[in-house]
């Protein structure tokens, strides 16, 4: 690896600072499980690895239920899928954090990381579309809120500045009937790099048995992580049943657009879309309706 | 070149200061600085498991971490696992199982056993196999590892019950006496 110089700040202030100061020749370090591998290939070789893992504000998982959730962007995977609060109000994307790589790899890989990441086939990603996750972003000049479907902008590519420093996500609180999912498809059981991953998050009115309101989220299936809208706006207003699911899956694979790889072809993938669609509308669907989240 | 920095840890419960470059990965300075030799290099990108340690509690890829970020954290290593001449339930029973031939992995998956016990002291098959997920072996096709575990698991729990420490485990006999003597 080139020689590199390490700060640990302790404020998103100092962080932000010195991440003004140097520009592209720094880089925020979370849990190092994308940037240390690309610094020994030589990919990324920033002068200053800003080490952020000792500010509290963005190790912090912050939860009630008036407010709703602020997930820290350098919390360990583990940490979210050891906690209490995000496996009841948020399941989707805390069994998407389970899914990355190995417990090794959890124990430092952070959800803020996996989407500065900015690989199309980021894990946690399509569960934070689904949540309709905002991105806090904090620069010198102020600070910004990008919607997460809008964060990458191409294969390794995101919105963020240089000088700019993602802080946190901000998820609405669930509604009284609302539940989200996550699935992936890979060939073998762990450590594998998703072939599809599909988010969807629900609320259900339980009186009429209409969907309230819909997100899905595509993983792997396009250059950049997906927000199905079409797939999601069909949901709305609609009973939940077989059809409203079919429709909504056949939106979601329109939405798609894959490519052959050695994971998988272009037709595979629009297949498998569909299959994990149904399945995590019908999963969050059961979660939704067996939810009581009362204020 | 970069200046070096002083990095002050706990490993396996000795207080202990080290010099190194922020480009050296934790486990260059286990093995080359600390001369902990233990843990292996076999990927570098997380992928294998050969450098698993246990830092504050949770497997973790010492190839993954820089070694200024070990500053105020404890870790233990393969090294730490016995205590004087003996082994840790963990090594018996890998030994006792066969679960090693070229033994490279061997650190790794001891390591990731252990922190996967010191959790789940019962973990199901599939429990273990999920917590292994990340330790990658050659030689053995993991069966007779994942039985290791198992068993190192059973006996521990058995330890824990006051029949003293066995190999084979407790007989049902055993079981009921050791129920009656602590009052269960």
């Amino acid at each position: 690896m080139h020689a590199i110089n390490y700060e640990a700040p302790k404020t998103v202030d100092e962080a932000v600072k010195l991440l003004a100061a140097h520009g592209e020749k720094a880089r925020p370090l979370c849990g190092g499980t994308d940037l240390i591998i690309q610094m020994r290939a030589g990919v990324r070789r920033p002068e200053y690895v800003v080490d952020v893992k000792n500010i509290a504000e963005m190790k912090r998982i912050s939860f009630d239920l008036q407010h709703g959730l602020r997930l820290g962007a350098a919390v360990p995977a583990i940490e979210i899928s050891e906690n209490a609060d995000m496996r009841k109000y948020y399941p989707g994307l805390t069994e998407a954090a389970h899914l990355i790589g190995s417990l090794q790899i959890q124990s430092r890989a952070s959800v803020g990381g996996n989407l500065c990441n900015g690989s199309p086939a980021a894990d946690t990603t399509p569960a934070l579309i689904a949540l309709g996750a905002k991105c806090r972003v904090v620069g010198a000049t102020g600070e910004r809120l990008v919607p997460v479907e809008e964060f990458c902008t191409g294969p390794g590519a995101t919105v963020l500045r240089p000088g700019e420093l993602l802080v946190e996500f901000q998820i609405p609180s669930p509604a009284r009937h609302a539940s989200d999912a996550y699935l992936r498809f890979i060939p073998r059981n762990e450590m594998d790099i998703a072939v599809v991953g599909v988010g969807g998050a629900l609320t259900l009115d339980l009186d009429d048995e209409r969907c309230v309101e819909a997100r899905i989220g595509l993983g792997a299936v396009g250059p950049t992580p997906i927000f199905a809208r079409e797939a999601s706006q069909a949901l709305v207003g609609k009973k939940l049943d077989n059809a409203a699911i079919e429709r909504a899956a056949q939106l979601a694979v329109a939405a798609s657009s894959p490519i052959d790889d050695m994971r998988g072809t272009a037709e595979y993938r629009r297949h498998v879309v569909g299959v994990l669609t149904r399945r995590v509308l019908a999963k969050a669907a059961e979660r939704a309706r067996m939810s009581d989240q009362s204020r | 070149m970069t200046k070096k920095t002083v990095v002050e840890t706990t490993i396996n419960g000795e207080p202990t200061e080290f010099l190194c470059e922020p480009r050296q990965s934790l486990l260059e300075c286990l093995r080359d600085v600390l001369e902990l030799t233990g843990s292996k290099e076999g990927c570098l990108t997380g992928d294998c498991g050969a450098c698993t340690v246990i830092v504050d509690g949770r497997a973790t890829c010492s190839c993954l971490m820089l070694g200024p970020e070990a500053q105020g954290k404890s870790i233990q290593t393969v090294e730490g696992l016995a205590t004087g001449s003996t082994l840790h339930v963990l090594q018996q029973k890998y030994l006792e199982h066969a679960s090693l031939q070229c033994g490279i992995c061997t650190p790794g998956f001891l390591m990731s056993s252990k922190a996967l016990l010191d959790r789940n002291p019962n973990p199901t098959e599939a429990e273990i196999r999920y917590a292994l997920a990340g330790n990658l072996c050659r030689c053995t096709g993991y069966d007779k590892i994942v039985r290791a575990v198992i068993d190192a698991a059973k006996t521990s729990g058995t330890a824990r019950m006051g029949t003293g420490a066995t190999t084979r485990g407790p007989s049902p006999a055993e079981m009921t006496q050791a129920f009656v003597k602590e009052g269960k």
